[in-house]
């Protein structure tokens, strides 16, 4: 989806804010964030990583910006435990208030009132799957990315679509994030390193001798 | 732009509450599972794994090429526990070549070498820059590259995750791997650091 998260080469931004000494978790509620997690895994609201990712693509895109890294996880896990029926907004809501919310607060999650069936977990762990098909591509092979995104999951960002690059690595077959995060089914893939020339992302501004390398999965890339 | 301008962190973590408690409530959740995660990710994994991983690579060469050539398996032998890497693959800055890594669409980082994420790596700062002007980028950071170097930007799109193999310091020769591990940070196997 073309949500809010597809940062890259996105202007505005600002300097890089680094923090000294900067603590694992800067509070007890983002380890918490781990283990809701855990929890919604064990309540079968959560069945893979690429649903999850989704989940947090889809939560409210201002408070993709403000609420900081664990609260965007907190979206997303709110997103799968309403979707799921574990637990419903209004009850989250209605706790939230007796905890000393605030009415006014920007609540990340946007949960789906009909989501996705995600009841499909790999049994083999991880996402590696080794393929019997030959790979469409070889190293040194120039490629184009597919011009369009996609409403659902995927991992083509926006700013590699429709550019020229070249195959530096093949990987074999992983399971496809773009299938797998919506319950469709693993249907692994050839994964392929691909290099852009900076010029090619970004013109004439382009800073001098930037090559982009990005893991893409080969239903993304055609042949020149 | 910091992330808790208007949003202090107390609404995330009253939200949080809230949900852990109504699970807490259905018994769905272990008031345990927070302590552990916690003595997990300070404790068990953090970028002295990754340390470990250049400070031999730079003294043995034989695990050097291995490293290079297939990171996930050279990496076996040290055992790291928690935090799983399927293909990890290690890239080596050179005279010519500077490596830096980013994850634009998330926040994909190599847990099992170098632990959590630092927070600006997660920034919307860092990832819509880094892709663009990553000279500028780590600019910020006190690194200048010079022009005549090769740029090297890893966007870990998928499951595999890079790691940098930073060129090791000038004075470093008559160190132990010991010593020089404890001056790998972690920033230079991000890329944005030199040592």
């Amino acid at each position: 989806m073309d949500g809010i998260h597809d940062f890259g080469g996105k202007q505005g931004f600002g300097r890089v804010l680094r923090e000294d000494d900067e603590p694992v978790f800067h509070g007890r509620w983002e380890a918490k964030v781990f283990a809701l997690l855990g929890a919604a895994r064990s309540a079968g609201a959560l069945m893979n990583t690429d649903q999850f990712r989704h989940a947090v693509e889809r939560i409210d895109p201002v408070a993709y910006l403000s609420h900081g890294y664990y609260g965007r996880w907190l979206g997303g896990v709110e997103n799968l435990l309403v979707e799921a029926g574990v637990l419903k907004t209004e009850e989250i809501a209605a706790r939230a208030l007796e905890l000393g919310a605030n009415p006014a607060w920007t609540v990340a999650a946007r949960p789906f009132a009909e989501p996705d069936v995600v009841d499909y977990e790999g049994e083999i762990s991880g996402s590696i799957r080794p393929l019997v098909t030959k790979p469409v591509f070889r190293t040194g092979d120039r490629v184009r990315t597919r011009s369009f995104g996609t409403a659902g999951h995927t991992r083509l960002p926006a700013y590699v679509r429709g550019r020229e690059g070249s195959i530096t690595a093949w990987h074999d077959g992983w399971v496809l994030p773009d299938s797998n995060a919506h319950g469709r089914g693993e249907n692994p893939e050839h994964l392929y390193t691909v290099v852009f020339s900076g010029t090619e992302l970004w013109g004439v501004e382009s800073e001098p001798g930037l090559a982009v390398h990005i893991d893409l999965f080969e239903s993304y890339l055609q042949k020149t | 732009m910091s992330e808790h301008d208007d949003h202090p962190a107390s609404q995330q973590s009253i939200r949080a509450e809230a949900i852990e408690s109504l699970l807490i409530d259905k018994g769905l959740i272990d008031e345990a599972a927070v302590d552990e995660v916690i003595v997990q990710f300070n404790e068990r994994v953090g970028p002295m794994n990754g340390a470990r991983i250049v400070a031999k690579a730079w003294k043995d060469p034989d695990f050097k090429s291995r490293l290079l050539a297939d990171g996930t398996r050279a990496i076996e032998e040290f055992e790291f526990t928690g935090g799983q890497v399927e293909k990890l693959v290690v890239v080596e800055n050179t005279p010519e070549v500077h490596n830096v890594v980013v994850c634009t669409l998330w926040s994909c980082y190599p847990w099992a070498v170098l632990g959590l994420p630092p927070k600006w790596y997660k920034d919307p700062s860092y990832r819509a820059r880094v892709v663009r002007e990553p000279r500028r980028v780590l600019e910020d950071f006190g690194v200048e590259i010079s022009a005549s170097k090769e740029l090297r930007v890893w966007d870990s799109s998928a499951e595999i995750r890079y790691m940098v193999l930073p060129e090791p310091p000038s004075d470093g020769e008559n160190q132990s791997e010991e010593e020089l591990a404890a001056r790998v940070s972690r920033d230079a196997m991000i890329g944005v650091a030199l040592l």
